[in-house]
């Protein structure tokens, strides 16, 4: 239903992610044309594709509430990854202490999480709106922190969470043949998009990231955007931590998403988004963050020595932002237009000369 | 009547007397102690390490201990040189960094402190400390690239999945089974790490690459017990069988009770311990007086799903125990 330009300036924007996708995509055949191929293990979807979907779960989830941070606050969150142990550990604690596992008791774990979560972002959203510390600045206190926190709440060990329905959430529900994280989030980015569908949010969002004075002279107050993105946040990183420490089965405060901040500003960047806020696309985050997991994966497929991984990991990235930016896109555009002129002339004017005059004429 | 209450005031006397007594040649007899150890929250292992200490240089041991946790080393080294101020008759390190100790550990020398390292080797000139307690990682691979050898027919055909490259433990646990590659008795078809974190998730996803690449392997060789479960993760997604009566080996390293619990199920097949607790043999040290001179070696045990027991779990064992027959997927 969508108008023919609001449809090609969608897609303008998802050209970076998408080429570099597809670059990644044409490298896996070259290297074996089996990529694609699925099989079915134990009644459930296996191969390199439902790999990455399950790989990249919490780093999607995440990618998207950065993407509105970032949109909004001008800046990013680092400690998502903190902030998600923290609310993981909460979650733990709760399913053990309620002895007797049911879908209930994982159901309520979940949803107080959450509300840790929210309280985290509150914390984070507070110091950022409110106080107008720099959002690196007010989240590298969790960042520091967050891990003694998580560890305090573990009661200084890494509690095991060995029960069949955090099994199951981790890995596969007998009788349904997609992973249980695949199948969570898409839940998740369906909410997602419907939530932006049906509200004003991706108005206000931008509106503050454009610019805040202006958004304020029509009836928006940028802080309380800015705070609700913070909320949003905190509730993604609650459930990409309710994700990975059911995965995990166990809660490690030290590990537990570690870094992982570092890939969700990424995937926000490769998904064409400017890390300076305004208008944002999810979709492309979603895509920036699926292809960072078939990079590492295509690195480890490649057998790259492991010591030299993180360096085959930089180039490859600075390599792919620049083969898909707007200057090489610009430039390429341009050799084609030249070569089409170039190929359509030719024919007509027999000799080098002429043609080169047409080529010229193209300029 | 009057006579019961006199001698009981003698008894009390005499007893106040001895009590006071006791209680000051208790102070005088106080070994005092200075710990620089690294924070408690960097891993299950530095948890058991510092609870170790805790408890064994406490004040019913005879000891007047304080600690310093700090992974910052400039920090520890601070700490050192307030101690050393302090008049402590001993300072223990376990060094966040193995180099910029020169200074601070003469400084102990001429102040008469004596110090013992533990756990973490400093780059000094040995006669700077009286004692280092380690792990020798080089034996701990030894012991699981043996088990390798003694326990899986060829071909043995392993994915090495290393933890921080360039730390001691990954070299150390590294060296054996490389070694034993060259010499022909073992194939390593896939070499991967977990990184700086010795990531659950990046181990997983080298067994991944190695099976989407139809490779074929008998055993996982992973350098801690985090990544080992990573590495089954992958194989369980797959349907490829492991543990005790399964197609693959699994080894891990570190003696987390979960693990230890997995391997009594003959889920995992071993797990090679690395001991965090060096007070006790340290304390034995100090109190005879007979402190040894250079690095000494810890004992460190592999146990696979024939040799363990309940005891050396509760024992040996580091972390959360799942409790028995309970496997950590």
């Amino acid at each position: 239903m969508l108008k023919p330009k609001t449809r090609f300036s969608n897609l303008s924007n998802l050209f970076l992610p998408l080429s570099v996708l597809a670059i990644l995509i044409i490298i896996n055949l070259i290297k074996g044309a089996d990529y694609f191929r699925i099989t079915v293990v134990n009644g459930a979807f296996y191969g390199n594709i439902p790999n990455i979907l399950f790989g990249a779960s919490e780093l999607v989830i995440l990618s998207v509430g950065m993407t509105l941070v970032t949109a909004a606050s001008r800046g990013q969150d680092i400690s998502i990854g903190e902030s998600g142990a923290i609310s993981s550990a909460i979650f733990v604690q709760y399913v053990l202490r309620s002895g007797n596992v049911t879908l209930w008791t994982i159901l309520v774990g979940f949803l107080i999480s959450c509300v840790a979560g929210i309280v985290i972002g509150a914390f984070n959203g507070t110091l950022v709106s409110f106080f107008n510390v720099q959002p690196m600045v007010a989240t590298l206190i969790l960042f520091l922190g967050g891990r003694s926190i998580a560890f305090i709440i573990d009661g200084k060990v890494s509690p095991i969470l060995a029960n069949e329905i955090s099994n199951r959430i981790g890995t596969v529900i007998p009788g349904v043949p997609i992973q249980t994280p695949i199948i969570l989030t898409a839940v998740f980015i369906v909410l997602v998009a419907m939530v932006l569908k049906a509200t004003n949010l991706r108005l206000y969002v931008e509106a503050v990231g454009i610019n805040p004075s202006a958004a304020r002279l029509n009836g928006i107050n940028p802080k309380r955007v800015i705070f609700l993105t913070f909320l949003i946040m905190g509730v993604c990183s609650a459930i990409a931590g309710f994700i990975a420490v059911n995965k995990a089965g166990r809660h490690d405060s030290v590990n537990l998403l570690k870094f992982i901040m570092m890939d969700a500003i990424l995937a926000v960047a490769l998904g064409g988004n400017s890390l300076g806020g305004g208008r944002f696309g999810i979709t492309g985050s979603i895509l920036g963050a699926y292809t960072i997991e078939m990079l590492n994966r295509t690195l480890l497929r490649l057998e790259v020595n492991p010591e030299a991984i993180k360096v085959f990991k930089a180039v490859f990235i600075i390599v792919l932002m620049i083969v898909a930016s707007p200057v090489v896109r610009a430039f390429v555009t341009q050799a084609l237009d030249k070569a089409k002129s170039i190929i359509a002339g030719s024919p007509l004017r027999q000799t080098g000369g002429t043609a080169d005059a047409t080529g010229r004429k193209g300029e | 009547m009057t006579r019961l209450p006199k001698a009981g005031l003698l008894l009390l006397v005499a007893v106040l007397v001895l009590s006071w007594g006791s209680v000051f040649v208790a102070a005088q007899e106080l070994i005092k102690v200075g710990i620089v150890n690294l924070p408690p929250e960097e891993s299950g292992y530095r948890q058991a390490n510092v609870e170790d200490m805790t408890a064994v240089f406490s004040r019913e041991n005879g000891y007047d201990a304080k600690q310093t946790n700090t992974a910052d080393n400039s920090e520890q080294i601070s700490a050192a040189r307030g101690y050393i101020r302090d008049g402590v008759d001993y300072l223990l390190i376990s060094a966040a960094n193995a180099t910029g100790w020169d200074d601070v550990l003469q400084s102990a020398k001429r102040a008469g402190v004596r110090v013992i390292l533990f756990d973490r080797a400093i780059d000094t000139d040995p006669s700077n400390y009286e004692a280092a307690l380690l792990s020798d990682m080089h034996y701990e691979g030894q012991l699981a690239t043996d088990w390798i050898l003694n326990n899986v027919p060829e071909p043995r055909n392993v994915i090495l999945i290393r933890g921080q490259l360039g730390s001691a433990a990954e070299i150390g646990r590294s060296a054996p089974l490389l070694k034993a590659a060259e010499e022909g008795k073992l194939t390593i078809v896939a070499d991967g790490t977990g990184g700086d974190t010795w990531s659950l998730e990046e181990a997983r996803k080298v067994v991944e690459a190695a099976i989407a690449a139809g490779k074929d392997f008998n055993v996982i060789y992973a350098q801690n017990d985090g990544m080992a479960q990573g590495a089954v993760q992958a194989l369980e997604a797959a349907g490829i069988s492991h543990g005790k009566d399964g197609k693959v080996k699994i080894i891990g390293f570190d003696f987390n009770r979960f693990a230890l619990r997995n391997v009594q199920a003959g889920y995992w097949d071993a797990d090679v311990q690395c001991n965090p607790r060096q007070a006790s043999q340290i304390d034995q040290w100090i109190k005879s007086g007979n402190i040894p001179k250079g690095i000494i070696y810890q004992e460190e045990l592999i146990l696979d799903t024939d040799t363990i027991t309940d005891e050396h779990i509760e024992k040996y064992g580091i972390n959360a125990d799942p409790g028995k027959g309970v496997i950590t997927r």
